[in-house]
């Protein structure tokens, strides 16, 4: 045929094509068939049930905690299940004016001079591999972790910046007796902190870390025990190994292709990047026997000079999750960019590993031969991304791209249902479904999309979070709720592991600036200090006047000397940018320089009584003399 | 006259039986719970405090509910209508009542070591005189803390009386005032004397009776 007559084919085509799509936009319906409905459930009485399965009346308790993580927000918000009501929220790596958090001086030096957090993983305090209730440890993406004390529900205690640690993703998965909490590198850089090197160094000058922080078995306290150093993958998720394979923690990353720029496209080349399984029993072993180098001031160990502590294992493609069933014989690997989630069995790990099974090395860190390890492909559907777990061997698989969760069983690898999530789950927590017993009742999908699912707020949307029941064969979502942003992972507790105190015993307060009786009140002067002790009490701030000298270093100290439940009092200091709350039983102080003259304002911020608007006084700044 | 009394004397004289001597030391017995019980109750319920608050008058303490904490609370409750404090301390009930029961306790084992009739008839005078006494004492007390408020209290209320026995409804507080295992163990005390001083009444009687009988 000659060209013309090509061109003109290929016109005609082109044309038909148009108007073919123009009439399928015109008779397309206006919702795809399946699934018109915008969800929910079924039927009248369907609705009825689920309805019945969430309400808790007025005044009735939930039955679970959720902790959810908070995202960049740096808090963590708390939800009762099955109810999905916000409870309460807990500020971590930001400040909170509503609880005064990040404004007195403690609070403020925990802090440093970051204002913000990005919590991603919350990981409850473990014994046994059960939730013990006693402390919740949470991420953050600046190189930190933090511990919530569950008995009043505070942050306690947060560590980091971690030397050589960039971009804590894969971070604060604690082990099943509580030993440690985990933290990785996501994002590698040239390593100690502040060495500079070019982008086309990437693949030999930039190095992950893998950090176990030791946990005070008694207080909580965390600090620094180890650091491994690997190649610059991108440390994504973790899970501590547990009964069978307790002593083992597992990382699973992606670009271990070591590329650089574009990483959407240049690290999604590989077929299948790593799960990095470490004895971490060993680690400590090697640590405490003085191995490794220093780095940045902390002993960091190098697998290639200290081999046999950390092993890869091929999971494809660009792994998410790594979840361990709660028997602990099989490690779960998400792979975010296929069809399919891939199970590994620990016995076969550890035979590869004794056999030597090796088919490379990266950086002196064997490679096990994938087919000897796997023991199933399971086909969950598109982008699975997390797993949790039931009663008898359900695992629960988060879909990113298909929107779904997939329920599977563990040894028949057979999908037996699927629920769709509105929209694009991301994380999904079940009720203590990361344990070694889980509840199997309840499931939450953390949903990263809710797409008009709400009265509308403008274009900053509410992420959503689905409550899912999972106590029998079909999954039924029974809830809908709208969660600030941004939870990624969460954990739930049986509510009844957890005793919160509801006052500070006076008894119990130690602090040194504390008074009790008002006699005590008062100010007093050394040179240029002042110190102010202040009692906060139905419905006086006393003293009610505070005389300064312009230039003066002030500390204020609050004690509310309140023991009833829920009377917390404020301390809001007009423009002096002060804001504190003091809980019943509680002291807290706060330090400024008085350098305005003039006359202040303070005044109660936290309503307490019928005479909470009388509970005001003045700080008076004599202007500096000459 | 002169007969009048030689009878009364006589009638006060006379010795009392074993049953009238055993409910005697009965009676002492059960002195013992004022020590140990509270005497009286008092719990407040507001919407605030749907668990309510509680307060307990022993003879020589007060307690308050949630250990110690709810008297706190109501003291707190109180200075805005510009009450005084509720305090162990202000009360001089609780120095004299735990003297005045063990005086009495022995004056009640005193009787049937004695057993003549006058004893028994001095011990219940003086213990329904006491028992009338204290009811009256906690009763001016109330009054005193409705009535006693300070002129420049935030909250102007009306002088009132606290409950003394059932309920009653102070502004948002619904509250109850009722007697405790220590007044009722008081109360039986009353009852147990009564019942000694009857049958020791009514063998003086007959004997008195039988005496004129025989002389008649």
């Amino acid at each position: 045929m000659s060209s013309p007559s090509k061109k003109f084919i290929t016109l005609g085509a082109a044309a038909v094509f148009a108007i073919l799509i123009a009439l399928a936009g015109r008779c397309a319906p206006s919702a795809p068939k399946a699934g018109a409905k915008k969800g929910g459930p079924a039927g009248a009485s369907d609705m009825a049930v689920a309805a019945g399965k969430v309400y808790v009346a007025p005044g009735d308790l939930d039955e679970y905690y959720m902790f959810a993580s908070g995202g960049h927000s740096g808090n963590v918000y708390v939800y009762g299940i099955p109810s999905m009501r916000h409870l309460s929220t807990i500020p971590v790596y930001t400040p909170y004016p509503a609880t005064g958090y990040g404004f007195d001086d403690e609070s403020k030096a925990m802090l440093g001079n970051l204002t913000w957090g990005d919590v991603h993983h919350p990981s409850l305090s473990e014994t046994n591999g059960d939730y013990d209730g006693r402390w919740l440890f949470v991420n953050d993406m600046n190189g930190r972790v933090a511990r919530v004390d569950l008995r009043d529900f505070k942050t306690k205690q947060i560590l980091g910046p971690i030397a050589n640690l960039s971009g804590n993703h894969g971070s604060a998965f604690v082990t099943p007796n509580t030993e440690y909490s985990m933290m990785a590198s996501r994002f590698s850089i040239p390593i100690p902190k502040g060495t500079a090197a070019g982008i086309e160094d990437y693949a030999t000058k930039y190095k992950g870390v893998l950090v176990g922080i030791k946990i005070d078995p008694r207080s909580g306290e965390m600090s620094l025990g180890w650091e491994i150093m690997t190649p610059p993958f991108d440390w994504d998720l973790g899970d501590a190994g547990k009964k069978a394979s307790d002593g083992w923690m597992f990382w699973s990353c992606y670009n271990s292709e070591r590329a650089t720029g574009k990483l959407e496209v240049t690290a999604s080349q590989r077929d299948r990047d790593y799960i990095a399984a470490v004895d971490w029993r060993a680690v400590e072993k090697a640590v405490a026997e003085g191995k490794g180098d220093l780095i940045g001031g902390v002993r960091v160990i190098d697998p290639k000079k200290v081999p046999g502590l950390v092993y890869l294992i091929p999971c494809g493609k660009s792994p998410h999750g790594v979840d361990v069933s709660p028997d602990g014989k099989y490690i779960v690997g998400s792979g975010k960019l296929q069809g399919v989630t891939t199970v590994f069995n620990f016995e076969k790990i550890q035979t590869a590993i004794r056999n030597k099974d090796f088919t490379g090395d990266e950086d002196g860190i064997p490679i096990l031969k994938y087919e000897s390890v796997k023991d199933a492909e399971v086909p969950v559907g598109l982008g699975p991304l997390h797993t949790q777990f039931g009663l008898n061997g359900e695992c629960y698989t988060s879909l990113f791209v298909d929107s779904a969760i997939a329920k599977w069983k563990l040894g028949t690898w057979e999908v037996i249902d699927k629920v769709p999530m509105s929209y694009s789950i991301g994380h999904l927590a079940a009720a203590e479904g990361d344990t070694v017993s889980p509840d199997g009742m309840y499931l939450v999908g953390l949903n990263k999309l809710s797409h008009g699912r709400h009265l509308s707020v403008g274009p900053s949307q509410p992420e959503s979070s689905q409550l899912v029941d999972i106590s029998e064969e079909k999954m039924k979502i029974l809830y809908d709720a709208f969660t600030e942003p941004e939870p990624h992972y969460a954990q739930i507790i049986k509510a009844d592991k957890l005793k919160p105190i509801e006052v500070y015993l006076k008894d119990e307060n130690k602090h040194p600036l504390a008074i009790w009786d008002l006699k005590d009140a008062g100010v007093t002067r050394k040179g240029n200090d002042v110190l102010a002790k202040v009692i906060l009490v139905r419905s006086t701030i006393s003293p009610t006047a505070i005389e300064v000298e312009q230039g003066d270093t002030v500390q204020v100290a609050l004690t509310n000397i309140e023991q009833t439940t829920d009377e917390l009092h404020g301390f809001g200091l007009l423009d002096y940018n002060i804001n504190i709350v003091v809980d019943p039983g509680e002291t807290k102080t706060v330090t400024f320089k008085a350098d305005k003259p003039g006359v202040f304002p303070y005044y109660c911020t936290n309503f307490c009584s019928a005479l909470h608007q009388e509970m005001q006084g003045y700080l008076i700044v004599k202007p500096r003399k000459g | 006259m002169k007969a009048i009394f030689e009878r009364g004397n006589r009638f006060l004289a006379q010795p009392l039986e074993a049953g009238p001597r055993l409910l005697l030391l009965v009676a002492a017995l059960l002195l013992v719970p004022t020590y140990l019980a509270p005497l009286w109750k008092m719990t407040m319920f507001a919407p605030q405090y749907p668990e309510g608050l509680r307060l307990e008058i022993y003879s020589y303490k007060l307690e308050g509910g949630n250990g110690g904490q709810d008297v706190k609370e109501i003291n707190l409750l109180n200075h805005y209508i510009g009450m005084k404090d509720l305090s162990t301390a202000e009360f001089t009930e609780f120095k004299w009542i735990p003297f005045v029961v063990g005086m009495l306790a022995l004056l009640i084992l005193r009787a049937p070591v004695q057993g003549r009739m006058g004893d028994l008839i001095d011990v219940f005078v003086l213990y329904v005189y006491f028992g009338l006494f204290s009811l009256w004492s906690f009763g001016y007390k109330l009054y005193a803390y409705g009535h006693d408020l300070a002129p420049t209290a935030s909250v102007k209320v009306a002088p009132f009386m606290p409950p003394l026995f059932g309920h009653k409804k102070l502004a948002n507080f619904e509250v109850y005032s009722y007697p405790a295992a220590g007044s009722y163990a008081l109360a039986a005390v009353t009852v147990v004397l009564f019942v000694a001083l009857v049958l020791a009444w009514r063998e003086a009687r007959s004997e008195e009776a039988q005496e004129a009988r025989s002389a008649g």
